[in-house]
């Protein structure tokens, strides 16, 4: 087990130096740091002032270690990343710290919600589709999936807005409030809407995770013994299908992240995807590559616990 | 050098296409395994593949086009601009603003049309018809899915083979590479392609095709890995055939139901991106996601103006449905059993 769990925490280190690696080809090497200072200050500026916004952002380096050993953007690149030291934006000289610190609190407050109400939702009503496996039942709900996976995510935030926030006026179109009384009227908009674009492929994966285990031997004995169908579904089926579960639901975090880059965009929360958003429209490169490295950092941790949990979740599971 | 003109390419990309189309239902006619797939697939599916057959025609006929035979009091398009049969058939219908459909005046203010009631779906802020523009999504959005299909597929299918098939150093460098680019959260990777090469409709499918062979990759490694150890690849061994041979006849073919699979799968996913990415002011210009956004603000006028956004909406959700159900007729019939589903 221990010798286990630092394999694959070396390896999850190597993965990040990769993904920093590549976060320096696209940002440095592709996007020159002269582009970068031309993006962010306009065309029409003299070559004295490219050169100081260069050295005031750190740039005025060389690019890679053969060229200056002791001072390279490659070296600094990894030692500023890896330090959490992620400087000042390129479009409006803030600190990138202080801005990802403000917006945590918000963007959790969505995706945390959004996740548990999309297992509390989704688990019980494959369970349900699958439990009706092979009926009319079965094909309406697969159906139903399928539209409503056709769906694109911009459409049910447009409807969602105009008939719920426009017609109806149930909840505010867009915004945010930190107090916990208001909280829930605003995020209630953005949850329904992250819920309605993810329930049909949810339910779908579940559902095929399910039946695939419901034809194994194990559960045609148990029927054999005499258990109900309910319990079977419950005890046998939804227990043994929990690693398909548990890597989804893994997977799903930095997914979760991505569906908040729109919902909060364009529901006016101010938290690292609005962050994102922003940085997109204003060719705000460093924090760009700051909150791919973090997606990425958070995604590679993730993924390590899960390997670990497996061995909790599951006892078949020994790590070799 | 002489510079080619982007409609002569087009053209000869469609003639190329057409031909390609040509030969595989050729191929699938004769071999027996893929025609009885074919035939289930068409009495599974009728309706959806006529609808995909539909979209389809119209983005070919919007890839062909010509210079001249414009008429004289046409005013707005250039004298020598190559036009596609989609904009001849709509030449000549641009009015002044808005206009509701079916209307015989126009919406704000109400003076009279010039062509009233032929424009079935209205007219946009700029009078332009927006069945026109509808019609026009189609090409971008097959153009979307298919040429980055066209990247993603080979990389996917050289480092999967290669390195299932040869293990080693090259397997452990592509199952690095792979898990690199699978930590790095799609939408932001995207986002940091298409920022890094510039906007635009080959940097969108490159970034696209970037992120979407990974999943693909997988698949086939661990399929080679399998194939790898079969009977007749040992047999094609022993009788000392070359390995580059035995990857082309007996792995390849082996693979191609995945490929025709992740295909089919991998389209409605890049086409509901492109849509993402046009939200985000990145994507492709004149896709239904650019509509869809451009109309975003319109249903805050009043009285609303929805049918903009009701035609891009619904061109772009038939697409994905319609390809929606193909595909999973598709994995249906050719794989019943193995495959999961693409993550």
């Amino acid at each position: 087990m221990g010798a286990y769990v630092i394999r694959r925490l070396a390896y999850g280190v190597g993965v990040i130096v990769g993904v920093l690696f590549l976060l320096f080809l696209l940002f440095f090497t592709v996007t020159q740091p002269d582009d970068i200072a031309r993006r962010a200050l306009g065309e029409k500026v003299s070559v004295e002032v490219i050169e100081q916004w260069k050295v005031n952002h750190g740039y005025d380096r060389p690019l890679w270690p053969w060229q200056d050993w002791d001072d390279n953007l490659l070296f600094e690149h990894y030692r500023r990343m890896l330090t959490f030291d992620f400087g000042v934006s390129d479009a409006d000289d803030s600190p990138i710290i202080d801005r990802i610190r403000a917006g945590v609190g918000p963007s959790l407050s969505l995706t945390v919600p959004l996740l548990v109400l999309g297992i509390l939702g989704g688990i019980p009503l494959s369970l349900l589709v699958a439990f009706f496996r092979e009926t009319y039942i079965d094909r309406t709900g697969v159906f139903l999936c399928v539209l409503a996976m056709s769906v694109s995510i911009i459409l049910y935030i447009v409807g969602a807005q105009y008939l719920i926030g426009k017609v109806l006026r149930w909840y505010p179109i867009s915004g945010f409030d930190a107090d916990l009384l208001m909280l829930p009227r605003f995020l209630a908009l953005p949850i329904i809407v992250g819920l309605l674009s993810g329930i049909g492929g949810d339910v779908r994966f579940y559902r095929t995770v399910f039946l695939e285990e419901s034809t194994r031997d194990f559960i045609r004995t148990a029927r054999a013994k005499g258990a109900s169908e309910p319990r079977i579904m419950t005890h046998h089926v939804l227990r043994n299908a929990l690693i398909p579960i548990l890597t989804r639901v893994v997977l799903a975090i930095p997914f979760l992240f991505t569906g908040a880059l729109l919902l909060e965009a364009f529901f006016g929360i101010p938290g690292l995807g609005s962050m994102t958003f922003d940085a997109i429209q204003a060719n705000d490169f460093s924090t760009l590559r700051t909150m791919v490295f973090i997606g990425s950092l958070a995604f590679v941790l993730g993924q390590i616990a899960t390997d670990l949990s497996y061995g909790l979740v599951d006892p078949r599971v020994r790590f070799e | 050098m002489m510079q080619i003109e982007p409609y002569i390419f087009s053209n000869v990309v469609t003639l190329l296409l057409i031909l390609g189309g040509a030969f595989v239902a050729r191929s699938v006619s004769r071999e027996r395994l893929w025609r009885e797939a074919a035939v289930t697939l068409w009495t599974r599916r009728r309706f959806a593949i006529v609808v995909v057959g539909l979209y389809m025609t119209i983005g070919l006929f919007d890839s062909v086009a010509w210079k001249g035979g414009i008429p004289e009091d046409a005013i707005d398009v250039l004298p020598n601009a190559p036009l596609t049969l989609v904009d001849r058939a709509f030449l000549g219908t641009k009015e002044a603003s808005y206009s509701s459909p079916f209307a015989s005046v126009e919406f704000y203010g109400g003076s009279a049309l010039k062509h009233p009631g032929s424009h079935p779906f209205g007219t946009d802020i700029l009078g332009r018809d927006v069945l026109y523009l509808s019609l026009k999504g189609a090409r971008v959005a097959l153009l979307i899915g298919g040429l980055t299909s066209l990247i993603a597929i080979p990389l996917a299918l050289i480092f999967g083979v290669g390195a299932g098939y040869f293990g080693g150093r090259f397997d452990d460098f592509v199952f690095f590479l792979i898990s690199t680019l699978a930590s790095m959260p799609g939408i932001l990777l995207l986002i940091a392609l298409i920022m890094a090469m510039g906007r635009g409709t080959l940097s969108v499918c490159i970034a696209l095709g970037v992120t979407s062979w990974v999943g693909f990759c997988r698949l086939t490694r661990a399929e080679t890995l399998k194939l790898r150890e079969l009977d007749y690849v040992y047999a094609a061994r022993a009788l000392g055939v070359p390995e580059f041979r035995i990857v082309l006849r007996h792995i390849l073919p082996n693979l191609a139901h995945l490929i025709v699979i992740t295909f089919v799968l991998m389209f409605s996913g890049l086409v509901l991106s492109e849509a993402v990415l046009a939200w985000l002011g990145i994507g492709v210009d004149g896709s239904w996601g650019q509509m869809i956004d451009g109309a975003r603000d319109e249903l805050s006028r009043d009285p609303i103006i929805w049918w903009n956004l009701l035609a891009s909406g619904a061109s772009l959700f038939v697409l994905i449905l319609a390809v929606n159900a193909v595909g999973d007729a598709i994995r249906d019939v050719l794989d019943p059993r193995t495959l999961k589903e693409p993550s």
